[in-house]
Parts: C-alpha cells; structure tokens; sequence
C-alpha cells in the first residue's frame, strides 16, 4: 500500500503552548504550518499550568529584567546558562504584551494593568526585598493562554493533525531533519509528513516514575524521538518532585497543607519530621520532607496494606479551618483518595512534577549537540521547544512561574528563527526510501504476532523501578542498581506483543509506542543521575551532600548509542551584563 | 434516527487529557459505569467529553454545579472516588 504524505513548510509535534505559539509566529508569516498533537490541542498539558508567567513589568512592584535574570541564576543553583536566562528574561516583557494582545484575559489590577502576584524565590534588587512578578488570569493561566494561542491559531489558518502520533523522525544521510512519521489514531493509518523544518514541543515525561501530577499524556514522545536520531539529552537528572502527592495517584497536595499545621505521621502514627528536621519539621524544604517520606517506607514504617506511603494529617485542624483555608484539598482528597480530611488522613508520596532536562538547544530554539570544548553543532532542520527541551534556562531547579514563560518565550523565539532560517532553505530535501523505511519499522513492529509480555506489566514495573531508583533517594548503590533494571526491562521491550492487532483507535499500540518512550528516557534520568557525584537542586544525594563547583558545574549529556555520558560547560557569560558568580543558594 | 456510538477505543482516548485528575475521574468513569449506562445517559457522557478541561474540572471538584440536571446526575457518579 502507498504510503500516504503531505508536504509543509514546517511541522511542529505537540500542541501545548511552545508548540502553538511557535505555529502562531510561522502561520503569521504565511508560510504552511502543520501541528500534529496525539490529542485534542487544548487538552495538552499547558492546560493544567494554574500559576502564571513571570515578566518584570513592575506593576506592583519596582522591577526589572535584569532582577528577574539573578533570580533564575540563582533559582537554578547556577547550572542554567547564564546567556539563555538574559535572553528569556528580557523577552518576557514582549512576550507577555504580545499575549494580552492576542487575547489572554490577564487578571487586572485597579489601574487597568495586568496584575502581578508574589511567588516563591522572586526578589527585587538582586536578593533583596519580596517582588511581584507572575502574571495570571486567576487561577487558570494555562487554560487561558492554551485557549487563547489554539484560537489564534485557527484564525491564521494553521493546519492542524488531531489525535496523530508522531512516531518517528525522518533524517537524511547528512542527519538533517526532514519531517516525520505520524500515525493517525483514528485509522491507524500511517502519515508521512515531509517539511523543511520540525519543532519538536511535545512537553514533559513525568509518566516515567509511578506517582506523578503530569497528565497520561506526558511520556516524553519528542525526547525520546530526539534520542533515536542520535541527538542526546541534556540535565535529564533534574526532575522536580513534590513531597505530598496522593499516594498512587500522583496529584498535588498543596505545601499549604503544612503551612496551615498539617503534619506528617508513619504507620506508628509518629510525627516522624521531627527525626529528620527538629526545627523545621514538616515545612523542612522539598528534598527534605521527600526523602524523609521514601526514608519511613523504605524502613518499613510506611503506612496501608502494601506499607508504601505515609499519612498527612490535618483533621486536628477542624473543618472550618479546612473549608476556609484549603479549599480543594478536601473535594480532591475524597475523589481520588477515597478520605475526608476533615475525618481520616490523606495518604501521601512524592511526586515527579517537572523535567529540567531535555533536548539540548541554543537560546533560538535550534537544537544543538552539544561538545565536551563548549562548541555546538546545529541538526539542520530541527527545532525544540518547551518542556521537552533543555535551554537551558532552569539548570538544577526550576521557579514558579518560570515554566509557562519558558515555552511562550522559547516557542515565539524558535518560530522566528525558522521563519528567518527558510528564507535561506525554501526547498524540501530529499528523503530516501530507506529512512521512510527505518521509521515505518518502528511501527510494523508491534505487528509482531503470538504471546508475550503486556504493556501495561512492562509499564508498570518500569515506573515503579524508576520511583525506587531515580526518585527522590539517590545513591550510588540504588542508582547503579536501577541503570542495571533499566537496562533489564529495555530488553524485556522485545517480548511485549499486543493482543489486540485492530487499527480504529487502538488505543494499546499507541501505549505500546509511549512505554517505548519513557524507557528511553528513564535510561537518560537514571543513568545521568548516578554519574552526578554532587547535590545540586533538583538533584539531592545522601552520599554526596554538597554543591561541588570545582568538579560539577556542567551539563550533562546523555547518547542513547552505547548509553554514553558527556559533559558540556555551563555558560557563565550572559548577552550584555555581568556574570552572576556561584554562591551558595540560601533565601 | 439515533446515530450510533463511538467505539470505546475512541472512548478512551478522548478521556485523555491535560490534568492527571480528568484522566483518572473520566477513564475510571468509563471502566466502571458506561456499560451500565442507558444509551441516552451515554451519548450524555459522550457530550460530557466534548467540554473543556478546565470546565470539567470544576464540575468534578464541585468548584460549578452544572445546570443542566442530567449533567450534573453523571458528575455526581464520577465523584465517588475514582
């Protein structure tokens, strides 16, 4: 059967808010735009981004650019590259106008000006007092902004592939990008899209580990992608994980739980953060309180018929208290915990939240391989934006409100940089039949009859490896430990068979093709985890407890051929102004 | 005529969606309901799926009670614990 095609001038993966501001830029400049997202566009993950997007407009407060710069330095325990941070946080302020003006109904202020709150880490004068920085339509940002970009979108006439699947890229000898391989869920058709240049802004890949607050969605189809081309991943062992999720579930229990005077106990029902924090207990910082929770399971003091997780208490606090101060938490709690608070307390875990790591790219959204001299070499042809790629702008630790302003700014960038990059390339290059081959195997292969192991138990164990050893307890004997099941279980991959061989959304082989995914990039996670000798943000060991800047102020990258780990140096130098030295990160 | 239902793989994957919490209420909603469901509560569940998240969301966490009466009879079912 002849393999169906079609032909643009760009191709962008995902739908979320890197992805359509990118389409937005290119379908302005009237050049033919594809979107393929594997669902509907709204329901991408941006959706679920309530806390708004950082920009120093100083409606608030006095502010600048140049502040907001030191923050994330610093935010990043200075592994974010310094000239990256410069230029996203001087490109905030356009972005933000430019989003007001495509309709985002920012929430205001009383003198019309779009109103700014106070997050976490957010100082004015380079360390000094509280500033207001995050601008937010309520508490719906994402929502806002998703809706707001789709529309526009349909308006300039980008063209869009619901529920496809991008399976495979298409590269030429030279590895130029030259489009890709998508399915359609519908028919289960295959689609080659063939376009001068590919972005790639498929988020994040928290589904890797088994409790996580990201959607199912987020498997880390694009990274992965990236990987099998040969391009690596960067600082893929910087991923942001939340102390109290709900125990098997993954979602978000707010840290005003314990602000409030919500506290952790075992199945002892001792308050146990008094052990590990004597003076801070349960508002000892995130790190902390996560290992202190896998610590207590680990030990056998976890709580529930399989001792895996730990219970936060708040029913002391009584029910008006809860009602008036932690609206939410009791409605989500009985949903998806099957608890009232107010009664009985909340099983809890930690939960992976956000990757700092990614597809390695310049400021201009290009992607770029890294080399160990600090140089880098562009794939032509291919772009990255968002949480699935690595700036990098949050280095070892990510701030509020830093996350929405990433992909916004980094999608708007890569979708100037490719309208300016065509003038020069305006014809499609050639693809083989080899490569279109090579891709299509990827997909005939889970045509495979007869019996084997599932999906759903190969995924499962994979997640639950990745939570014991690439979770919040990093040593060296777990991690070594985990890299060896990892490496187990992609084996294992080959023995997976789908029992249902139909093509009208088959929903099995779509999840076939994920777990093929987050193995992939769990190798990435775990693997540069155990080399990183030192803590640094995100990244906390009990066996190596201090930043180490002599020996660790570097990048790590990771090559899917032959499982190998390089280095690349942090740029230390911004765009314009002066370095920000490594300092140690207190507030 | 009445047309007819969509497959449950089609189901199924439009209960994918950006918030973790919608994946679990709606998929589980799925797995233990509509097949006990009338075939009008079904094509009910079916319009369900074409809302918004955010709107969804705060149907299922009681944040906005749905007017019409036989919406919010089904958000009721999706609230027990997922």
């Amino acid at each position: 059967m002849t393999l169906a095609r079609r032909r643009f001038d760009a191709l962008i993966i995902g739908a979320g808010g890197a992805g359509l501001n990118a389409a937005l830029q290119l379908a302005n400049a009237n050049l033919r735009v594809a979107v393929v997202s594997k669902v509907f566009p709204t329901r991408s993950h941006t959706v679920a981004a309530q806390g708004g997007v950082n920009a120093a407009l100083a409606n608030v407060f006095e502010d600048n650019w140049h502040w907001h710069m030191f923050d994330t330095v610093k935010g990043s325990d200075y592994l974010g590259d310094q000239d990256a941070i410069e230029f996203m946080c001087r490109e905030a302020i356009p972005t933000v106008y430019e989003l007001e003006h495509n309709g985002v109904p920012f929430s205001r202020l009383d003198n019309g000006k779009i109103y700014q709150r106070a997050f976490g880490g957010q100082s004015q004068n380079f360390g000094g007092a509280q500033a207001a920085r995050t601008c937010a339509a309520a508490d719906r940002t994402g929502h806002a902004i998703l809706h707001t970009l789709y529309q526009q979108n349909i308006r300039a006439r980008t063209h869009f592939f619901d529920e496809y699947f991008g399976i495979e890229l298409i590269r030429d000898e030279e590895g130029a990008i030259l489009g890709a391989l998508t399915l359609e869920i519908e028919t289960g058709e295959p689609l080659l899209i063939e376009a001068k240049t590919t972005l790639l802004a498929t988020g994040g890949g928290g589904q890797v580990f088994r409790t996580t607050s990201n959607a199912h969605i987020n498997t880390g189809d694009g990274m992965a992608m990236a990987l099998r081309a040969g391009v690596p991943l960067m600082d893929m062992e910087f991923f942001q994980f939340h102390p109290t999720g709900i125990a098997g579930r993954g979602m978000l229990i707010t840290e005003g739980v314990r602000g409030e005077g919500g506290y952790l106990i075992n199945k002892d029902g001792e308050r146990f953060m008094e052990r590990y924090a004597p003076n801070a207990k349960d508002l000892a910082s995130r790190d902390v309180v996560s290992r202190a929770i896998v610590t207590e399971v680990k030990e056998g003091r976890g709580c529930g018929p399989n001792a895996d997780h730990v219970l936060l208490k708040v029913d002391h606090l009584g029910e008006d208290i809860i009602a008036k101060r932690l609206p939410g938490i009791r409605e989500s709690s009985k949903i998806f915990a099957g608890v009232d608070p107010a009664v009985e307390p909340i099983p809890v875990f930690p939960t992976a939240h956000y990757m700092m790591g990614g597809i390695p790219t310049d400021r201009l959204g290009q992607v770029v391989i890294p080399a160990a001299d600090g140089s880098e070499q562009i794939v032509p042809g291919l772009y990255a934006a968002g949480e699935c790629a690595c700036v990098s702008v949050h280095g070892a630790n990510r701030l509020g409100g830093n996350s929405l302003l990433d992909i916004l700014v980094f999608g708007r960038a890569a979708g100037q940089q490719i309208i300016n990059n065509l003038k020069d390339s305006p014809e499609h290059r050639p693809m083989s039949e080899a490569a279109i081959d090579q891709a299509m195997a990827k997909l005939t292969r889970w045509e495979q009859p007869g019996e084997g192991i599932s999906v759903r138990e190969l995924r499962d164990e994979f997640r639950k490896v990745m939570e014991d050893h690439a979770g919040v307890f990093r040593t060296d004997e777990i991690m070594a430990e985990g890299v060896e099941k990892v490496k187990a279980l992609r084996e294992k991959l080959k023995d997976v068979r789908l029992g249902d061989q139909s093509k009208v959304f088959n929903t099995a082989r779509i999840e076939a093709l994920e777990l093929e995914n987050l193995i992939d990039i769990g190798m990435a996670i775990v693997l540069s985890a155990l080399e990183r000798k030192e803590s640094r943000g995100a990244h906390s060991r009990p066996d190596y407890t201090e930043r180490d800047d002599v020996n660790w102020l570097k990048h790590s990258v990771y090559f899917k051929e032959g499982d190998r780990l390089d280095y690349k140096p942090v740029q230390t130098k911004p765009l314009t102004v002066e370095t920000f030295p490594p300092k140690p990160r207190v507030y | 005529m009445e047309s007819e239902l969509p497959p449950l793989g089609q189901l199924r994957w439009q209960c994918r969606r950006g918030m973790l919490e919608l994946d679990y209420v709606l998929i589980g909603f799925l797995d233990r309901h509509y097949a006990g469901l009338s075939p009008e509560d079904q094509r009910l569940f079916i319009r369900i799926l074409d809302f918004e998240d955010q709107l969804l969301l705060d149907w299922v966490m009681g944040n906005v009670v749905p007017s019409d009466a036989n919406i919010r009879r089904l958000v009721a079912l999706m609230q027990m614990r997922t």
